[in-house]
Order: structure tokens, then C-alpha cells, then sequence
């Protein structure tokens, strides 16, 4: 190759790192190696064999032989272990359930905060952010108080004789013992996602157009019709796109089944997290994720294609 | 009932649906403010009023080294998830057609909602793989905040796209009719209207930072221990006043931030728009 050639090179190379190729090649070329890749890594980390505290090479060549070897017994374990496909379910129950109560709580909630005088709105809208931008770790330490003996809602809760209730459903093993079951994990699960289901329910109920509920109205629709069949479809978005937000990290969550959850209420994020620290078994605990990621696709596939479609309708 | 009193009804029971929310969204953080005065070694039994719980946080090395690490990652969080997260924002609203955009936005969006073990174990097990085979990176610092920017370029790109799908387009289009070569545009057009944005993103990704658990703990290694994995590491154990008193002065701290924050972001913009109209009727 001339010199003349070389140096042609320089323009050439500088033509084919354009501004849009660097703004979309950057975060895209980041994100490949550090969100999709390791996904592959813990893919192939969960078929492979330990051996002391290296991996065996999934792919080995030796004598003419080129070995494929695949150690699916961490999967064949899962299936076939009842404690595992159960913490699963009670993981799926317990995100399902916490789902449909922030969906109860938060969209009247967000109904009526999108209702209120549009000057208190962004006050409003603040005293729902403020919480979540306080450590949410702090904030389901704190219930372990409230909950506990002595406890603020503990105390109020017995009172009024709620825990019988609760213990008729079935929710706590027995009257006044509120900390560490059922109930205490799905309430901070509740209240810790409460803001993630508010805030796109809020966002898409105030784009509302009032007059389609006045042009109801006129034709003869009560305003609780007109509710259900006006503003509930037109915010199906928001409701998918919140529900998505609870439902998928609820199933995964670790922190929170760890500080309010008790001995039965396993959770597959805490398994999980017992097999990598506590067993120190990481293609077990790979095993466990790659289920966990399966688990969760298809919410996951519903959710990127609201999000997108929102994102395009933003412009 | 007559259409007035179901009107007061139906208004009334909706103010006290928000007030409710409100006092379940704030109760938990009351009592941790109210438990940090608490004079008693015992969880819960009110004794008296007491300050000793925040002089021992003074001599609480532990906590204290740990909360420079944590400032220290989030500082390097939001700045580098603000970075990314405008050229992500930028490729998916600037360009609706290129190879694999799908892809891209669905990588975006997905550590979102992605349960955090998943990520967290997902990237360990490559940082390992990587350091077996190079020697490096060392678990610590660095490998925190790779994991915290993963989340963060999520979030501030959410915010800022939705800023930059807002703007008009041909504000843009009319200084490229001007002649401004596209960085100046950028500079002079475009960042002026998406600051607000950028700001905000990146208060929120370093309370995120400074805040996360999981991946922290997955990716920490010796040495190097965030203020969150010692609280949880305290918090774990049962209740305990000095995780309290830490609880309030984050609590006094992130308000007063967030607060003065929104309120300077948003006369800013407010002076922004002024100015644009000005000029508009120029």
C-alpha cells in the first residue's frame, strides 16, 4: 500500500465515524457488552460443570473429538425438586398479588390527583416522587418497625382486630403476629411499588380528553359508564405499562422478602441469592436466573412494546 | 340524593382516597424520623427524647467510610448514565430507522423492570469471566459502577427522551436553514432546551446509585462496601436506632435537595419560555 493511500484513509475513516453513527453506536456497543452479553455468559455458566472454583469449558477438543458438553442437571434439578417450581409459583403469586393491589390503591388514586385543580397537581405529583427518591432500603426497614411488636401499625391493626381477619385469610399464621408473613411481605411490596404504578397511570389519565366524558354524558351515559367505558379503555396504556413496572421486579425482589418475608415465605430472588453467596453454587444459581428470565419474557416482550409505543406517540 | 350532595360526596371521597395514599406513602418515614430521637435501647418502647444516636453516627467509621464511596460511585453514575443516556435518548427520538433499533430499545428499557439479582449475578459472572482471562477489572469501585450505569443509562434515558420527543422540531430546522452546522445546532438549540431534562436525570440516577442494594452487593468486592450494604447488613439483624438516625438525616438531606432542585429546574425553564416568547414577537 503507497503512502498516498494510507493517508488517503484518514478522511475516509473520519467519513465513516459520522454523528450518528457514534450517537447510536456508543450506547449501543455498551449495552451489547454489558446488558446482552452477560446474559449469555449466565446462560453458559449455567450448563457448565464446576471444577474447584474454575469452569469446564463447554466446547473441548481433544483426539480428533470435538465434545459439546452441556451439564443440564441444574435444570433437571429445578423440575424435579418440588421446593423449586414452588418458590416459583409463591414468587409469581406474590408479584400477581401486589400487582392487583397497587392497581386497586393507585389508579383512583392517580384518577383523582389527574381530577384536581391543575394548580395543586404538580404538588401533588411532587409528595408521590418525594418517597421514592428517599431510600427505598429505609423505607422497608421502617415497616419492619411499624409491623413488629409495639409497633405503630401493628398496634392499630390489633385494635380494630384486623389480624383475626388476617388470620381467618389466612395471611398470618396467627392473631397479633404481623412481621414476617404473607401479609407484612406483600405490604411492603405494595407500598415500596405503590409510586410505579401511580406515576403512569397519572401521566396517561391527565392527557385524558374531558370532553370525550362530556360527549358521553350527552348521549345518556352515567358518569359510572361513561368511566368504565371511556376513560378505563383509553387508559389501558398506563395500566399495562404500570402493572409491567410491579409485577416484573416484584417477582425477582430480594431485599424486601428478606427484610419483611419469613421462613415460608421463600421467594425465588432470595433463593437464588442463598445458592450464589450462602452454597456459593454459581451455575445452580444461574440456573435459578435463566428459569427466572423465562419466566418473565413475556411480560417483558408486553412491556418493551408499550414502552416503545408510548415513546413514539411522545414526538 | 340530589346531583350537589353526590357532587360534595364524590369530591370528598376522593380527597380522602389522596390523603390516605399520602399517609400510607409518608408513615414509614415519620416513624423512622420520630424512632431516631428515641431515648431506649429497645426497638419501638417510646423513653424520652435523646440526640446520642446521631452523635454516635459522628464516630461510626464503618458508615462513614462507606458513605464517601457511595457519594463517590454516585457522582461517577449520573454523570456517565447522563452521558450515555443523551446519546441513547438521541438515537432512538433522531433516528427512527437504523439496523436493530428494536433491539436497542428494547436493551434500554429492560433494566427497568429487570429483577436486579438477575442483572446483578448476569454481570458479575461475565466481570469474572473477563478478569480470569485479562486480570482485570478487580472487584470494587469500578465494577459498582458499571452495574449502578447500567440501571442509570435506563432511567436517564427515559427522562430525557421524553423531553426530546416534546421539542419542536422545527426550531431545529430553521437554524439549519440559518446555516448552523449540526454541533451548533446541538450546542446552541438543542442542549439549551433539554438541560432541564439532563438535570433531572441525573439527581435521579445518583439517588439510584446511592441507593442500590442488590447490585452492589453482587458486584462489591473487599474493601469496598457502600453505605446501602451496611445498613442492610444492620437492618438484616433487626431494628437498630442508628440506621434511624442515618434514615433521617438522608431523609432531611434528599428533601431539601430534590425540593430546591425541582424549584430552580423549573424557573428555569419558566425564564426559558419567557425569553422564547419575547423573542418570538420580536
Amino acid at each position: 500500500m503507497s503512502l498516498a493511500r494510507i493517508g488517503a484513509l484518514g478522511p475516509q475513516l473520519r467519513g465513516w465515524f459520522t454523528g450518528r453513527r457514534l450517537v447510536i453506536g456508543i450506547p449501543y456497543f455498551w449495552l451489547l457488552v454489558f446488558f446482552l452479553l452477560p446474559f449469555l455468559i449466565l446462560a453458559k455458566i449455567s450448563v457448565s460443570e464446576m471444577e474447584t472454583v474454575h469452569f469446564k469449558d463447554l466446547i473441548t477438543y481433544s483426539d480428533g473429538l470435538l465434545r459439546l458438553t452441556l451439564k443440564l442437571g441444574n435444570y433437571v434439578f429445578i423440575t424435579e425438586d418440588e421446593l423449586y417450581w414452588r418458590t416459583y409459583l409463591a414468587s409469581l403469586k406474590y408479584a400477581a398479588a401486589t400487582t392487583v393491589l397497587c392497581l386497586a390503591i393507585g389508579y383512583p388514586f392517580a384518577y383523582f390527583m389527574a381530577r384536581a385543580r391543575s394548580s395543586v397537581q404538580p404538588a401533588l405529583l411532587m409528595l408521590v416522587m418525594l418517597p421514592f427518591w428517599t431510600s427505598f432500603l429505609l423505607r422497608v426497614y421502617s415497616w419492619k418497625g411499624l409491623l413488629s411488636e409495639n409497633g405503630w401499625v401493628a398496634d392499630a391493626l390489633i385494635a380494630v382486630g384486623a389480624d383475626h381477619l388476617l388470620a381467618a385469610a389466612g395471611l398470618i399464621p396467627a392473631a397479633g403476629k404481623l412481621m414476617h408473613t404473607p401479609f407484612s411481605l406483600v405490604l411492603g411490596m405494595v407500598y415500596t411499588y405503590l409510586p410505579f404504578m401511580i406515576l403512569p397511570l397519572y401521566g396517561n389519565l391527565a392527557k385524558l380528553d374531558l370532553r370525550l366524558l362530556e360527549a358521553a354524558a350527552d348521549l345518556g351515559a352515567t358518569p359510572w359508564v361513561a368511566f368504565w367505558k371511556v376513560t378505563v379503555p383509553l387508559s389501558k396504556a398506563g395500566i399495562i405499562a404500570g402493572s409491567m413496572l410491579v409485577f416484573i421486579p416484584c417477582v425477582g425482589e430480594y431485599v424486601i422478602p428478606e427484610l419483611l418475608g419469613g421462613p415460608e415465605t421463600m421467594m425465588i430472588g432470595r433463593t437464588m441469592w442463598d445458592e450464589f453467596f450462602s452454597n456459593n453454587d454459581w451455575p445452580m444459581a444461574s440456573a435459578v436466573a435463566v428459569v427466572m428470565i423465562l419466566l418473565i419474557l413475556v411480560p417483558l416482550a408486553i412491556f418493551n412494546k408499550y414502552q416503545a409505543e408510548a415513546q413514539e406517540r411522545g414526538r | 340524593m340530589s346531583r350537589g350532595t353526590s357532587a360534595a360526596f364524590n369530591r370528598r371521597f376522593a380527597v380522602g382516597w389522596l390523603v390516605a395514599g399520602f399517609v400510607f406513602l409518608y408513615l414509614p418515614i415519620l416513624a423512622l424520623v420520630v424512632y431516631s430521637f428515641n431515648d431506649s435501647p429497645v426497638p419501638n418502647v417510646w423513653r424520652g427524647f435523646t440526640l446520642k444516636w446521631y452523635a454516635a453516627l459522628a464516630e461510626d467509621h464503618e458508615l462513614i467510610t462507606s458513605l464517601w464511596l457511595s457519594l463517590r460511585i454516585a457522582f461517577m453514575t449520573a454523570c456517565g448514565s447522563v452521558l450515555l443516556g443523551t446519546l441513547a435518548a438521541f438515537a432512538l427520538v433522531k433516528y427512527r430507522r437504523f439496523t436493530g433499533r428494536t433491539v436497542f430499545s428494547g436493551m434500554v428499557n429492560a433494566p427497568l423492570v429487570m429483577p436486579e439479582v438477575v442483572v446483578g449475578l448476569s454481570l458479575l459472572l461475565m466481570l469474572v469471566s473477563v478478569q480470569r482471562a485479562l486480570g482485570f477489572p478487580e472487584r470494587g469501585t469500578l465494577t459498582i459502577w458499571l452495574g449502578h450505569l447500567l440501571l442509570g443509562l435506563a432511567y436517564a434515558t427515559v427522562v430525557i427522551q421524553a423531553r426530546l420527543g416534546e421539542l419542536n422540531p422545527q426550531l431545529e430546522e430553521a437554524a439549519m436553514d440559518l446555516g448552523a452546522r449540526p454541533h451548533q445546532v446541538f450546542r446552541l438549540v438543542t442542549l439549551p432546551m433539554i438541560t432541564q431534562s439532563m438535570l433531572s436525570a441525573w439527581l435521579l440516577t445518583f439517588t439510584l446509585s446511592l441507593d442500590d442494594v442488590v447490585l452492589s452487593a453482587f458486584l462489591s468486592g473487599p474493601g469496598a462496601t457502600t453505605m446501602p450494604l451496611v445498613i442492610f447488613s444492620r437492618a438484616r439483624l433487626g431494628l437498630n436506632p442508628s440506621v434511624n438516625a442515618i434514615a433521617t438525616v438522608v431523609v432531611v438531606v434528599v428533601s431539601i435537595g430534590v425540593i430546591a432542585a425541582s424549584y430552580a429546574i423549573a424557573r428555569a425553564e419558566r425564564r426559558r419560555q419567557l425569553e422564547m416568547a419575547e423573542a418570538a414577537r420580536h
